[in-house]
């Protein structure tokens, strides 16, 4: 099939972006999206052009590094899919596609479609783990049985993959879904629960730090999360923050 | 040989650890602090290494090329990892986990180095569940596990289809609890360009920044490369994108033994290639075996009308499929090990029944599972006369409950539906046994340069079976590096920081800046992917899953023409000085292209077959792999000498004094 494309181009983090157009022909339904954008760029480095840069590596929907805004929405059209899954079969012969990066004041731009996300890493740093040595003599794993439904819904929200769709999706550029599934993730778990107030104080207090927006609970970070990571996880976190207060 | 003195403690195997534990020596508290540790790769192996390294007191840098630590590929291990827990009270031990990874290794593992990690199994359960990852548990609250091949007894633990991500990020917040505390240094977008040597020693290494293009030195008392394997070199295969051996091979070339590169993994249930456009290939994890059935159609004039499109699968009756696994190896059937179900898979396919347009492909089936699920729930339902349609709606949302996010991902990528109709799957490449060259304290030939991991050779000899690299990687990183390198630690005490300013770092640093302009002056003819597409044709087609001497002379030929060509006319688009994906792509095919001539050379050294190694020169009647004890029981460990092919060998004889070799039979 044949396929027009508008891809956001920009030099580096100082420069000025703008739009560019390129015709691609010989699309076949199978590739994935990103075997699309590697045809585009085996043309353009045989015409002597520099390539579009896209961040991306597993392939297969896990390491959350793709990240691209596909027609307006992050990941692209599917439901439930990062950038990588996604097939040409979704999109027709003659269709137009426009290919930004994820928007936010904290993702600034590096080169072309790639982002800088590393203050998703900062906001974990704050607070995101559990405070226990690696000592080789810990508790038996099955001294502390956890309800099973608990443990599953820790699991859940522990599936994030940290790939910035929710921050690019909100409209408020709001981190919240993200950190919250972070704070749930421990905050189901007994193992948890100790640091349970110091972590959510610190981790919001990062958030805000980095320049994320709040939460106006549209939930469109829940649509297009590739993971389905339910809204639930921001309420809980707010629970806890409120808590967190109270109690000083 | 005496640079190959694997220090294996004296003593009985079951107390080889915790003597040596006891013998070797221990870095104070305050001298650790004045000690510089440098971590490439954070990946299971490298994040648990660095957050252990930490937290004992050292100072940590860790550097990886994507943009965050989460991102390593071990993220994307689907099954589980194994551990001798015997919580189901199976008969597991300890001592049976090192025997099925000895034997499921076909003989060519380090007995010590195996005893130690099934030692350290339990623990790694212990300390990922006190830092809160969400393995599955059962009602009770206990947890749950399942089974993998090549064993019979059921010690895997997990976290559903996304057991490697749970694991990883596990790592990756230990890690960061140590980057808040300034005890770890993250350097991402970073790569690894090469192992600066002072002395002799491992002393620091020389990174480029991949954002600004700026080179970089660091210093440091140690080096751990936790750099994940070389797959890659395939072209297509199960790693991500970026997987590379650049800071491995770079070590090589400074003086690091390279051991078995020829044992590599190719798994057997992956989804097949599709067209020229395949840029990786995605595997459907192993436990998926423990309830689908492989087969192809017995008749040829079935498979042929299956490819034409004429035949769907489930035409074809009962009685005119062959369940090859099951008819070859009843006694194992479709949980046959890794190695043994990919060559089956190519025999089938190889004479004619595979069952997809290119003929590259198997049925793995669910339907006997779907329907001896649904028949038992209807059962304690009830419903003593429930009819066909009923059964199978029940039996399909059990096998969804079980595999539903492995099913999700093959439609997507297929567009069929797996529940109605037999998913598609062949072999792919998916891990490397062997790697860098390591002593019973994983390290290298070079002194202070460890390696850990997939990256080092040590655990798996010949095939690795299922869920044990993600035990490998945490055992390594948790519980054996971070003690074995205080041994090492223990000289430098009073050396104080590592001075980059010397001509050791002068040199290695202007090496890199000649390579990267060597790369960027190409005469412009082909892309990067262009060569690292002929590198993978010429390495599937006569390195891999069956090899012959004719062929593996070949290849050393064809890859020693392909990389003069390379240099001469790849096109490297944009500059140095700034992000350039191509350039970081250039730099890694170059490394591949002298790994895949000493893969080459390595699997024409080894005249048997063993595990993932199959020689056609070497098989049984009935076409079983036949192991050499007499003249291979050895790890095949090569010295850099320029060109690759002049690479010298060096032999590490593999001693066995607690298990008797046998013929591995899973029949």
């Amino acid at each position: 099939m044949k396929i027009h494309l508008k891809v956001w181009r920009q030099k580096d983090a100082n420069s000025k972006g703008h739009f560019e157009s390129y015709d691609l022909d010989h699309i076949e339904a199978d590739m994935s999206f990103l075997e699309m954008l590697d045809v585009l760029n085996e043309s353009l480095i045989n015409q002597g052009k520099e390539p579009v840069e896209f961040d991306h590596d597993c392939r297969e929907g896990i390491c959350g590094t793709c990240s691209m805004v596909i027609n307006g929405k992050p990941h692209g059209p599917q439901k439930r899919t990062t950038t990588c899954q996604l097939h040409m079969r979704s999109f027709k012969d003659g269709d137009s596609i426009t290919i930004e990066p994820f928007r936010a004041q904290a993702f600034p731009v590096i080169k072309d479609l790639i982002v800088d996300r590393s203050a998703f890493d900062r906001i974990q740093q704050a607070g995101g783990y559990i405070s226990v040595n690696t000592s080789g003599r810990p508790v038996d794993a099955n001294a502390i049985p956890i309800e099973k439904d608990y443990a599953d819904a820790s699991f859940n929200a522990a599936t994030c993959i940290g790939c910035g769709a929710c921050v690019a999706a909100c409209k408020n550029a709001s981190a919240m879904l993200f950190t919250s599934a972070k704070v749930s993730q421990y905050a189901l778990l007994p193992q948890g629960r100790v640091e349970a107030t110091t972590r959510v104080l610190n981790m919001v207090k990062q958030m805000d730090a980095e320049g994320f927006g709040n939460c106006t609970n549209t939930g469109a970070c829940e649509v297009e999360c590739p993971k389905g990571i339910s809204l639930e996880n921001i309420a809980r976190m707010n629970r806890e923050y409120l808590g967190a207060v109270v109690k000083g | 040989m005496a640079v190959l003195d694997s220090k294996v403690p004296q003593g009985p195997l079951a107390e080889k650890w915790s003597k040596h534990k006891n013998d070797i020596r221990l870095v104070n508290p305050a001298n650790k602090r004045n000690i510089d540790v440098i971590v490439v790769g954070t990946g299971l192996a490298g994040a648990s290494a660095s957050a252990t390294l930490a937290e004992l007191g050292y100072n940590v840098k860790t550097f990886c090329y994507q943009d965050s630590p989460r991102r390593a590929h071990s993220i994307a291990a689907q099954g589980g990892v194994n551990a001798a827990k015997n919580y189901q009270g199976d008969g597991d031990s300890v001592y049976r986990l090192f025997y099925d990874t000895i034997k499921g290794g076909d003989y060519r593992s380090r007995e010590a180095n195996v005893h130690r990690l099934a030692e350290v199994s339990t623990n790694i359960i212990d300390q990922c569940v006190a830092q809160g990852v969400p393995f599955a548990r059962e009602y009770g609250g206990l947890l749950d596990n399942r089974s993998f091949g090549g064993v019979q007894v059921s010690r895997t633990f997990y976290a559903k289809g996304q057991t490697g991500q749970q694991l990883l990020l596990g790592a990756y917040s230990a890690m960061n609890r140590q980057i808040q505390r300034g005890k770890i240094k993250s350097y991402t977008r970073h790569e690894m360009m090469d192992l600066v040597l002072v002395d002799g020693k491992a002393r620091g290494i020389i990174a480029r920044n991949l954002v600004t293009g700026e080179i970089e030195r660091h210093g440091a008392h140690a080096v751990v490369l936790a750099t994940g394997g070389y797959g890659n070199v395939f072209f297509l295969s199960t790693y991500c994108m970026g997987a590379n051996v650049m800071a491995a091979w770079r070590a090589h070339r400074r003086g690091a033994l390279f051991a078995n590169p020829c044992f590599t993994q190719i798994h057997p249930t992956c989804i097949p290639v599709s067209g020229d456009h395949q840029s990786k290939l995605t595997l459907m994890s192993e436990s998926l075996r423990n309830d689908g059935r492989i087969w192809v159609p017995k008749k040829l004039e079935d498979a042929q009308a299956i490819r034409e499109g004429k035949l769907k699968p489930t035409q074809i009756a009962e009685e005119d499929r062959d369940y090859y696994l099951e008819r070859r190896y009843p006694a194992f059937g479709n949980l046959v090990p890794r190695d043994v179900a990919s060559r089956a898979a190519k025999e089938r396919c190889d004479a004619g029944y595979g069952v997809n347009k290119t003929g590259e492909a198997v049925y793995l089936d669910f339907d006997s599972a779907i329907m001896r699920y649904g028949r038992e729930k209807a059962n304690t339902m009830g419903l003593k006369d429930a009819d066909d349609k009923t059964v199978r709606e029940l039996g399909e949302k059990i096998v969804e409950a079980k595999y539903g996010n492995l099913f999700q991902m093959y439609e997507k990528i297929v567009d069929e539906n797996p529940y109605k109709t037999p998913m598609k799957i062949y072999p792919a490449v998916h891990y490397a046994m062997g790697g860098l060259w390591v002593d019973y304290n994983l390290m290298t030939t070079i002194p202070g340069c460890y390696a850990a991991g997939e990256a080092n050779f040590s655990d798996h000899g010949a095939n690795r079976l299922g869920a044990s690299a993600l035990m490998q990687g945490l055992a390594d990183g948790y519980f054996v590096l971070p003690y074995t390198i205080g041994d090492y630690l223990a000289d430098d005490i009073q050396t104080g920081a590592i001075d980059t300013n010397n001509a050791a770092f002068d040199e290695a640093e202007k090496a890199v800046k000649e390579k990267l302009e060597r790369l960027m002056k190409g005469s412009g003819q082909h892309s990067v992917d262009y060569y690292h597409k002929k590198l993978g044709k010429i390495m599937w087609n006569k390195c891999g899953m069956s090899r012959n001497a004719k062929e593996l002379q070949e290849a050393i030929e064809e890859i020693a023409a392909l990389r003069k060509d390379f240099y001469e006319n790849v096109r490297v688009t944009g500059s140095a000085d700034g992000k350039n994906q191509e350039l970081e792509k250039a730099g890694r095919v170059a490394d591949f292209l002298e790994l895949g001539e000493l893969f080459a050379l390595d699997a024409l050294n080894r005249n048997e077959s063993c595990g993932g190694h199959f020689r056609e020169e070497y098989q049984t009647e009935d076409g079983e792999a036949l192991r050499d004890d007499e003249n291979f029981r050895y790890v095949a460990a090569w010295e850099y000498k320029g060109e690759p092919k002049d690479a010298v060998l060096h032999k590490e004889e593999l001693e066995y004094e607690n298990i008797e070799l046998k013929t591995r039979s899973y029949k």
